[in-house]
């Protein structure tokens, strides 16, 4: 186990119980699309966008896109 | 947009116009700019000013008859701002050499011969002088300024002269006095030949010298073109007092004259049209509107020593009796208007210039969608510039274009859509009847905040009027007016507009202000009723007297502005029950409570102060007939309450009722349309609003509700979650995360089953999709 991950906790995939690990994912907005590193099943892809990031960054860059 | 339509608006805005000193003084000499400096103790700033607009500044600060003091708006509020010895403080306590005016590069160095050393002619010449034009000055006396050496009034210290004539010598003008052009002198013809213009200060006098080839007046003087210092010879020019041949010599008009004639000469060069663009030459009338009521009468400082002017101390005191002059008389009441830190001409020109824009971010979008329609600036503007209509007409330019930002209008337009679902809106006549004489409408705001109120409402209505009262629930289409949407609003006026005509064109009773005037516009044949004025008509359910120890404040909503007779019946139904009121402003100058124009969710935070501000305008609780309103001020810990909850509400403390919030508004609309048909028509309907049970802590709840997450659509992320599967457990909390995109807006909830419903622990969403989430 690594000591300096281990922010997020521990989150499962509820439909194929096992854990979501970090990997690319397709964002898009109002035409544009970006590749983002984000938790996810890697089994049936289920993606978790955390609270931080939606209201965060995610909020930033669509405010930005909307405005062009 | 149109370029001239907008050039219309902005023409309308006064606060660019100068202030009433600036206009009446001949040259525009900027006040306002030198008392800025003044009243910051910067004399050498204030010296600045003065020096770019007086070209002799120790004489003219002294001798000035200065007219700028007999139209200072101060004088409405004590005496006129002593203009005239403020520039001389300037002088006496800034002056600065390097501030005086340099002779610049001419690309084409002409050779004008000015005639005449008084006031006109030195301005022209060293106005010339300064453009770099190489300028002769002849004087048929032994000095210049030989009239202001022998000023009396006070004699002026012939240093103080001296002083300002260094110009001269700086500018590189050459002077030769004791020169007399024509009869005994050099003659007139050789001087016009010798140089490429000649400008003529010849004083007050009429012409007897027969050599001077001019045109002259009926009283023999230089017949002068007043807005261009033309003579009949197209190379001279002449002013001064000889053009205004005054009773009293003006030292401020020969230097107008002095100036305008130069740079007419100027313009010869240059072969430019003399008359054009010279609108405002010379002193005229501003159209800048000050409202000079908002101060104290003050009068003005006088010196402690008359002949040695302002001390320093004693000019700031003085210059700070000036307001400065500024209109802004919308933006002192708007807080959209406050917000942004400038004024309407501004803001229309950043607003068109972001609709022209075609690649790049456009950064006006916000603005023109924070506006909340109210018309308040208009009505205090004094050219009544709708800064309202403005922003509409520029919000359905955003539409058009396809560039309105999605995120702002986008939850209450989904919120509309919910009130014209079968999910509230219906139609029927009076149960037992087939047909309407009158149509109720409460609208969906009430039947979101009071739905008691529209069921007892409705059953008076039913009990006093005759020929049938129909009821029909939905959305006036507001929402989609406010947001630009016009196509969208025109479909759901057709939609009601056809259903009013299936009910047999009933008159229309709205008991909200905002469907009236959506009514009353935009469906000129649709008869419409206030609730208030028929409730005046037909009068009020009898009820045991009630008694109500503080006077309520009044708050009309903003969209009864112009509507008197409303605002006449509201107050006479209060009167009628024995309430009294407080008025808390003047007629037709009510505010925003925050909602218009769909403002709380495009700008928050501007609504709130709105709402706020209206909030302090009185310490009573305050009575109001607009739901929205109402409920705007509870949001904000203002008491208020609902003219209803007078009406037929209990006994109660209605003014301490709690903002329903989003998610209730729309359960109490479908809750409201499920109790009058089971009641009222016998129809039953099954309420599905509020299963499964979701357990919300308060803060949980006021974090939903700002971040615009209703209940419902709580509901659908955790049904989707259950059914599919499709869920995120912690393994720490024990929590399941799960999201689901409704319409354009992907929801987040974080939940833990509980006695068959959910317990809530956070919501949050975004509008991005991610992963295989399809945009909609």
């Amino acid at each position: 186990m690594s000591e300096t991950k281990e922010q997020t906790p521990k989150l499962i995939c509820g439909k194929c119980d096992i854990e979501l690990t970090m990997g690319k994912v397709s964002v898009a907005y109002m035409g544009n699309s970006f590749d983002v590193d984000l938790l996810h099943c890697p089994k049936c892809h289920l993606v978790f966008v955390p609270e931080e990031l939606a209201l965060g960054k995610m909020q930033k860059v669509e405010l930005a896109l909307e405005e062009k | 947009m149109e370029r001239q339509r907008v050039q219309e608006y902005e023409a309308q805005c006064i606060e660019e116009q100068p202030p009433a000193c600036t206009a009446g003084c001949p040259i525009h000499l900027d006040v306002r700019g030198m008392m800025d400096h003044l009243r910051k103790g910067d004399f050498a700033a204030g010296f600045g000013v003065v020096a770019r607009f007086l070209p002799f500044p120790s004489i003219i600060s002294r001798i000035c008859d200065h007219p700028c003091e007999l139209v200072c708006k101060r004088s409405e509020a004590g005496d006129s701002v002593r203009i005239n010895d403020i520039e001389r403080a300037c002088v006496d306590h800034g002056y600065k050499a390097s501030a005086l005016p340099r002779a610049q590069r001419a690309q084409r160095r002409k050779h004008i011969a000015v005639v005449g050393a008084g006031l006109s002619g030195l301005t022209a010449a060293v106005d010339l002088a300064a453009k770099g034009h190489e300028v002769t000055v002849f004087e048929a006396k032994a000095r210049v300024f030989d009239r202001i050496h022998d000023w009396k009034r006070p004699p002026l210290p012939a240093t103080l002269i001296e002083t300002d004539l260094a110009v001269l010598k700086t500018t590189g003008i050459t002077v030769q006095t004791n020169t007399l052009i024509g009869e005994g002198g050099m003659s007139f013809r050789s001087l016009v030949d010798a140089f490429d213009a000649v400008y003529l200060g010849l004083g007050s006098k009429p012409i007897e010298d027969p050599s001077i080839e001019l045109a002259l007046t009926a009283d023999g003087r230089i017949a002068i073109d007043s807005l261009t210092f033309a003579t009949s010879h197209p190379q001279v020019f002449a002013g001064g007092s000889q053009r205004y041949s005054p009773a009293v010599y003006s030292p401020i008009t020969s230097v107008h004259d002095g100036r305008y004639a130069a740079m007419s000469i100027d313009r010869m060069f240059q072969g430019a049209s003399l008359s054009a663009n010279r609108d405002t030459q010379g002193p005229y009338q501003t159209r800048l509107f000050t409202k000079t009521s908002d101060y104290a009468a003050l009068p003005a400082i006088v010196p402690d020593d008359i002949h040695a002017g302002y001390s320093a101390a004693e000019a700031i005191a003085e210059a700070s009796r000036c307001f400065p002059c500024h209109c802004l008389e919308c933006v002192k009441v708007c807080e959209f208007l406050a917000h942004h830190g400038s004024y309407p001409k501004r803001y229309i020109r950043e607003i068109y210039n972001n609709d022209c824009i075609v690649m790049g971010a456009r950064k006006a979008n916000r603005m023109a969608n924070t506006c909340s329609l109210c018309g308040l600036c208009s009505a205090v503007c004094p050219e009544h510039l709708p800064m309202g209509d403005f922003c509409l007409e520029a919000r359905q330019s955003m539409v058009e274009k396809g560039k309105m930002q999605p995120s702002f209008h986008d939850f209450a337009l989904r919120d509309m859509a919910f009130s014209n679902s079968p999910a509230f809106a219906m139609a029927r006549h009076q149960p037992g009847t087939t047909s309407s004489a009158t149509l109720f409408f409460p609208g969906c705001q009430l039947s979101a905040s009071s739905s008691d109120h529209v069921v007892s409402a409705y059953a008076h209505l039913t009990e006093r009027m005759r020929g049938g009262v129909g009821l029909m629930l939905g959305c006036c289409g507001a929402p989609a007016h406010w947001s630009g949407q016009d196509e969208l609003f025109q479909a759901g006026l057709r939609s009601f507009s056809d259903e009013w005509e299936q009910m047999g064109r009933p008159r229309v009773v709205t008991a909200c202000s905002t469907c009236f005037s959506v009514f009353k516009e935009h469906l000129p044949d649709l008869p419409v009723t206030s609730l208030w004025t028929l409730l005046e008509e037909i009068g009020l359910p009898e009820r045991p007297e009630r008694s109500h120890a503080a006077p309520f404040g009044i708050h009309d909503p903003c969209t009864t502005r112009q509507e008197d007779e409303i605002q006449k019946s509201v107050r006479s139904l209060l009167k009628r029950m024995g309430v009294s009121t407080i008025e808390l402003n003047e007629p037709g100058l009510t505010t925003c409570c925050g909602f218009g124009g769909l403002m709380s969710f495009v700008n928050p935070d501007v609504a709130d102060k709105t709402v706020d501000r209206r909030a302090k305008d009185s310490d009573a609780d305050y009575v109001t007939y607009c739901a929205m309103c109402r409920d705007n001020f509870a949001r904000r810990d203002k008491r208020a309450l609902h003219i209803l909850d007078l009406i037929f509400g209990d006994e109660g403390d209605p003014a301490a009722r709690k903002d329903p919030g989003f998610s209730r508004r729309q359960e109490n609309r479908a809750k409201l349309k499920t109790r009058l048909l089971r009641e009222l028509w016998s129809e039953p309907m099954v309420d599905e609003t509020a299963v499964p049970e979701l357990f919300m802590s308060p803060d949980v709840q006021a974090l939903a509700e700002k971040r615009l997450i209703l209940s419902r659509d709580i509901r659908q992320v955790i049904s989707h979650a259950e059914t599919s599967g499709a869920k995120i457990k912690n393994a720490e909390s024990g929590h399941f995360v799960a999201s689901h995109r409704l319409a354009a807006v992907t929801y987040w909830v974080e939940y833990t089953p509980k006695d068959g419903g959910f317990v809530i622990h956070n919501v949050y969403s975004h509008r991005m999709t991610v992963g295989k989430e399809q945009p909609s």
